[in-house]
Order: structure tokens, then sequence, then C-alpha cells
């Protein structure tokens, strides 16, 4: 039972924390946020430098070689710091995938350009109606042409290639590379609610390079459940800095001639938040470790995801009401966490979504044990 | 970050299993499972093979007969209690009034008081409480007046739990009204059997008898059952109140009920299959086993914190969260349990309250009468709002 950071795990943490902290405060972040990209050049660059892009990939294809504690470490930090680069979008989640497939020329390539920076992927998989855990995966994919439209595409704006899952003639889900520039593929880019980026993409007979033989769909899974595992800590880091932030808050500001952590009513709705932010550390650190021995459990994933997800969202509105209306405003950071939280959580199943899974499976087991 | 236990930890798990439910009888691990057990004997009687095995008081320094184990191992050992229904141990004597002893006591103290604590030869109660001191316990009044070898004690406490079967009392007393009302209070024993005390019970909630109002009239109590020095009884409080919360979330306990609310859940047919059938009740269920879950890990990183020494002030939201779980766990088997629950007793009034000859079950009739009773939990052992107030001072800051 060991649930400190390595040392080279605080290294790690240190390193990331102090190349985002000196990028941003809430003013760049806006600024950052407001330009067409959504996030900067410059600290992606910082980023692939310390080999955070590489991160997770073998040491065989161009990566660090590291795994789903590293990833969990820097992603809690990215939360904590609402760093807008797109790691999971345009990096880890497709790069995973290819890692998952593609023949060792084609990975060695792709990993090697994700890892330097240079590349940028996304994985367009969701399709209009599907909502998590569902995925129809109605685009088709007849002698590598591809159709179908896919929604909800994760900084798809900037990608210059998909990943893109379709049908194949046998009803089988293959994976598919498929250049942005290929003939027929149309994208409409949109902002999201929490400053980020996204896009539609539409195919019709688009060229695309099937990555690996066979039916997909648990790779898809797989790869799904580690995504997940990084919301997890990016919350965790997001919910834990709103706390401080709102603490924080409440020592400094006076009403009445005294603090507000004076009021008992306010100190003991921190103390709940305090409790919340806890068990949603609990929760991202029990599924990391479980990720790391291998088990891609999605029972544990919705286990962890749904206490997340209710942790974020009572930090995050207990926040905004403590502020006061100053944390209704866009000057100050306390609402921006909470529109990532929010995202986060309607990313790959909310709160009731990943009840309604446990829920359904609960005869499946007598009682809940770790180990 | 290494979330399962080592082979050694798991074979010390087997080894604890095998002895709880070979060496405990069936009968009283059924009982308890059941919520029926018989006062004081079966209790005598768990804690006495336990002692046996010397594992009745692991929490004790080893002199006095604990065990060197990890904090893991203390961990593994409550949960294997818990999960084989094997009777918690009569708190005042495992886990307050012997490590005291052991801490604070003289030699002559340690050696009378050490052996028949362990082995509940001798049943303690707690006299802390007073009817003005409460949450606010430095305010107690019950005054101990010197007179040559003898303390004079005169006043009253409540809500002594189990007081009824007790042979002995370790108090809270004023030896001095002048001073900061921390600084006067000393921490003596009293023999039950002394002339000037007398014990009323206090009906609670569920209809039980388990906590008493005890009477204190020029009480004469030698000198030698003051433990430590006079007018330090507030620091060995302190020390006693940190070790009452650490055992208190009772993840394990909380696990037993919710396995018991999802079987009986099952066995209740509805017109459309089960009440496990009912999504309503599944989510509930799922949603209260989740919770339970993330206060476990959160308890093992307590506890693994602990192992290198660090005090994790995480361990008062311990407190906090896994009373409410009781709580909610013990609300959601009276829910199950439904109308069923209604009848509670025969009409004669002059019985005592068990459960009526009627066709609802036992268990369902018990189902009410212990969710009134563990609304206690929020409140005993600090308050959740005492814990909030902990949180906020000592991890908040605020």
């Amino acid at each position: 039972m060991e649930f400190d950071l390595s040392e080279e795990q605080v290294m790690l943490r240190d390193t990331v924390r102090s190349v985002l902290t000196s990028a941003y405060d809430v003013e760049r972040l806006r600024a950052v946020t407001d330009t067409d990209l959504g996030w900067s050049r410059e600290v992606w660059n910082s980023l692939a430098e310390i080999g955070i892009l590489g991160l997770v990939f073998s040491e065989d294809d161009g990566g660090m070689g590291a795994g789903h504690e590293e990833l969990s470490v820097v992603m809690e930090e990215f939360g904590a710091s609402l760093a807008p680069e797109p790691l999971l979008g345009s990096v880890v989640v497709p790069g995973l995938l290819v890692a998952a497939t593609a023949d060792d020329a084609t990975r060695a390539d792709i990993i090697g350009g994700l890892s330097s920076g240079e590349r940028l992927l996304a994985f367009a998989h969701t399709e209009a109606g599907d909502r998590w855990p569902h995925a129809a995966v109605a685009t088709t994919a007849t002698d590598g042409a591809l159709t179908g439209t896919k929604t909800l595409v994760d900084h798809g704006d900037c990608a210059d290639a998909f990943i893109v899952s379709a049908r194949d003639a046998d009803g089988a889900v293959g994976l598919y590379l498929v250049a942005a520039d290929a003939e027929g593929l149309v994208r409409t880019a949109y902002r999201t609610h929490d400053r980020r980026r996204g896009a539609q993409v539409s195919l019709a007979n688009t060229p695309g390079i099937r990555l690996g033989s066979g039916d997909a769909s648990q790779i898809i899974a797989d790869v799904e459940v580690s995504t997940q595992s990084a919301l997890c800590a990016e919350a965790v880091g997001a919910t834990t800095r709103t706390l401080e932030m709102t603490t924080g808050y409440l020592k400094s500001r006076k009403q009445f001639g005294v603090p507000l952590a004076t009021f008992q009513a306010l100190a003991h709705r921190a103390a709940d938040m305090f409790a919340s932010a806890e068990l949603a550390r609990s929760m991202s650190t029990y599924f990391t470790a479980s990720l790391a021995d291998g088990d891609y459990d999605p029972i544990i994933a919705s286990r962890a995801k749904l206490q997340v997800c209710r942790s974020a969202r009572h930090v995050g509105q207990e926040g905004v009401q403590m502020h006061g209306g100053i944390g209704m405003t866009a000057e100050y950071p306390v609402a921006h966490y909470v529109s990532r939280l929010t995202a986060i959580a309607h990313t790959l199943g909310d709160a009731d979504a990943h009840l309604a899974r446990l829920s359904g499976s609960i005869k499946d087991w007598d009682m809940v044990t770790v180990g | 970050m290494q979330l399962r236990f080592t082979p050694e930890e798991e074979a010390f798990r087997t080894e604890l299993r095998e002895f709880f439910t070979t060496e405990i009888p069936e009968d009283i691990r059924r009982r308890n499972a059941e919520g029926k057990l018989k006062y004081p004997e079966d209790l005598v009687t768990t804690t006495q093979i336990l002692n046996r095995r010397g594992i009745a008081v692991p929490a004790w320094p080893v002199e006095a007969g604990g065990q060197d184990w990890t904090p893991v191992q203390h961990h593994i050992w409550r949960e294997e209690m818990a999960l084989n229904f094997v009777p918690d141990l009569l708190p005042f004597n495992a886990g307050m009034v012997g490590p005291v002893i052991a801490h604070f006591g003289n030699d002559e103290q340690k050696e009378k008081f050490l052996p028949v604590t362990a082995n509940l030869d001798l049943w303690w109660c707690q006299g802390f409480s007073e009817p003005e001191a409460g949450s606010d316990l430095a305010s107690l009044k019950t005054r101990a007046v010197r007179d040559g070898d003898h303390y004079v004690v005169n006043g009253q406490k409540t809500w002594t739990t189990l007081g009824q079967f007790a042979d002995w009392i370790f108090m809270l007393v004023r030896t001095d009204p002048d001073v900061k009302k921390q600084a006067g209070i000393s921490f003596l024993l009293i023999d039950l059997n002394t002339p000037g005390i007398e014990m009323r019970p206090i009906q609670l909630i569920d209809g039980s008898h388990e906590v008493n109002e005890v009477f204190f009239s020029d009480v004469r109590v030698p000198v030698e059952n003051l433990v430590g020095e006079e007018n330090q009884g507030w620091t060995i409080a302190k020390f006693l109140l940190g070790n009452e919360r650490s055992g208190i979330a009772r993840v394990g306990f909380t696990k037993t009920k919710l396995a018991r609310a999802k079987k009986l859940a099952a066995e209740i047919t509805t017109p459309t299959g089960t009440l496990l059938d009912d999504p309503a009740i599944a989510s509930r269920l799922a949603d209260l086993e989740n919770q339970l879950l993330a206060l476990e890990i959160t308890q093992l990183r307590v506890v693994a914190g602990s192992a290198n020494g660090k005090q994790n002030p995480a361990s008062s939201l311990l407190k906090l969260r896994g009373s409410q779980l009781q709580q909610d766990a013990m609300e959601l088997l009276a829910d199950i349990a439904g109308p069923d629950s209604l009848p509670v007793a025969g009409v004669d009034a002059a019985l005592a309250n068990g459960t009526a000859d009627v066709d609802s079950p036992v268990w369902a009739q018990l189902a009410v009468p212990d969710y009134l009773n563990y609304r206690k939990v929020t409140i005993y052992g600090g308050s959740s709002e005492v814990q909030r107030q902990i949180i906020d001072k000592a991890v908040l800051g605020l």
C-alpha cells in the first residue's frame, strides 16, 4: 500500500508545474484562449522539449516510455493551471490508438511526430446522437473510402490528420488514418464553453489508410478508459485548485467588517468541499493505480468518474457561490474552473451515466472490494 | 503508487479470517449480523477469546499486551472483524481507558487494571458528558474536592453508554474551579459500587436502553485512583478522544450493511421482479457502494500516511463521511423493509422491545429502531459539526 509519488514522479510534477504556472495566470490564459488556435505553440514546444508530449509512448516509438501514473501526474497539473494545450485530444488519445494498431514503420513515424510536437492528430469517433457509453459508428469504409459525419472531434480544428472509426463491409469497426486535406473531407470548427476547440468532420468517399486489421472496438474501449483516467486526474487538479482559491478568498475577503471565514455557515461548507476533493483524489488515484497494473476495468472507470464528477460539481458550484458576484465574472478564475470541470463531466460519461452503469451491474458483485 | 496488499498482509488477513470464523462462536456472529447481540455476555465471550490469542487490544503498547503491528495490519484487523461479524470490542475498555492507563497510569494502576480491562473481567463506562457539557466538554462541572486520602465527588454525568453493565467508570472531574476551564480538570477512576452513586436509564428514540445518567453525591474516591497529575485531565481527554476517532469510519461495518441491503432487496418480490430490479433502489445502492469505496481508499491513504509517521489531517473527514454513510446504509435498510418495519413488539408494554410474533420478518422489524439508533453516530465522538470545525481550523486554516 503506497500512495506517495516516486522521486521521478515528483520531479515530473514540479517540472510541468513550473512550465505551466509561469505560462499562465488568468489574464494570459484568456489572451491565449481568445486566439484562433486557443492554445499556445510556445507552451506546446516547451512541453515537447521536456518530453511531456511523448510521455506515454514507448521508447522504441520515439516516446518516453512512461505510464498512466505519470500521465495522471501531468494531467493534474494541467487541471490545476487550466492549461488549454490539447495534450489529450491531439496527442495521447490518437497516439495510443496508433500505438495499438499501426505497423512498426507507421507507428514510429506518427508517434515520433506527435512526441516532437510537429504533428497534431484528432480522434474522430463520435457521431450525432452518440452519448457515452453508446457509439454507433455508422460511418462506412468501402475499399478504403470513408463516408459519414463525425461530431464533437476534440481539437479537430487544428489536426493535420484524423484517426477515424468506420465500419467495414463485414461489420467490423476499423481505425483509419485520414489526412485533414484529403478529398471530400469538410471540417466545421467550433469553440466550447470552456474556451477549448473542436470540429465536426464530414467525409464523402474520403481516402483513408486502415491501421491494423480486425475489429478495433476493444482497443477503442481501452483507450477510452485511459482517457477517462486522464480526465479524472485533470478534474482532481482543477477541483483542488478551486478549493484552494475559495478558502483563500474566505480568508481575505471582508464583509460586515470581518473575514468571510469567520462565518461558520461558510466555513463548514468549505469543510464539505474539502471532503469532496479528497474523495475525488482517492478515486482518481485508485483508478490510475489499477490502470498501472494493466487492469482496464470499465467498472473501476465508472466508479472513479462518478465520484470525480460529483465532487467536481459540488466544489465548483460552492466555489462560485462563496465567491459571490466576483465568482460569476470571467475576470476571476473560479468561473473558468467551473466551466472546465463541467466540460470534463460531460466527456465520456457524466455522474448519471456512470451511476446508471453501476446500478445496471449491481447484481454482479456482493460487496465492493479493494486490492 | 501501489494499491495492492503485500503477500504478507494477505496472509495476515487470511489468518485472522480463519481465526474469526472458527473460534468466535457462530451464534454470536449471527446475532451480531442481525443486530441482536446479547449484552453483556456476547461481548465478554468474544473479548476473552480474542484476548487468549493476544489480539483483543492490539493498539495498546506492546508491554501492556498490545501488538507491534503496522497501521495497515491494524486496518486489516478492524476490517476483518467487521466483515466476519465479530462484535466490536467494548470501546471504553479497548479504545479509551486501556490506552490512557497504559500511557498515563502509574505502575500499580497498570498492574491492577490493564489485564482485567483487556480481558473484559472489568467493564468500564465513560463519565465525560454532562447536561451542560456536550461538545463543549471542558465546561464540565462535576466537582472532586480533596479530603485527606480521598476525593469527594459531587455532580452528574450523562450519555453513559452501557453503564448498566459496568463495574467501574472513568471520569473527568473538576479539581480546580478557579483557573481556565481546561486547566482545572482531572481524570479519575471510580468503582461504581462506591456509596453515593446512582445510575438511571435513559430510554432512547429506538426504545432501547443504551445510555444512562449517573449521579454522584459525596462519593469518596481514594486518591490512588487519580490517573496522571491532578489537573492534567484535559491532556488525557484529548489523547483519549484522538484514539476514539481513529476507527470510527467503520467502513467494513457499512459494507456488511450494504451487502445485506442488496441481498434483502433481491429477496423481496414485486410485480416486475425483485426490489433490486427497481432502478431507484439499485441506484441508491450503487451510489452508496461507490461513496463507501471512495471513503475506503481515503482511509487507506490516511493509514498509509500514518505509516510514515505523518499525521494525515484527513482523519476528521473519515469520521464525518463514515458516520454519514453508516446512517445512509441504515436508512436504506429501513426503506427496503418498508411497511414490514412497522411492528416491533407484542402489545404487553411490560416486555422489552424485541420483535412481534407476526409474519413481518425479524430483520424488517429491527430496521427502523436501528435506523433511528444510528442517528447517534453523527452526534457522538465529536459531532459532524465539530469535525467540520476541525477540518476548517487544522486543514484549511480558516
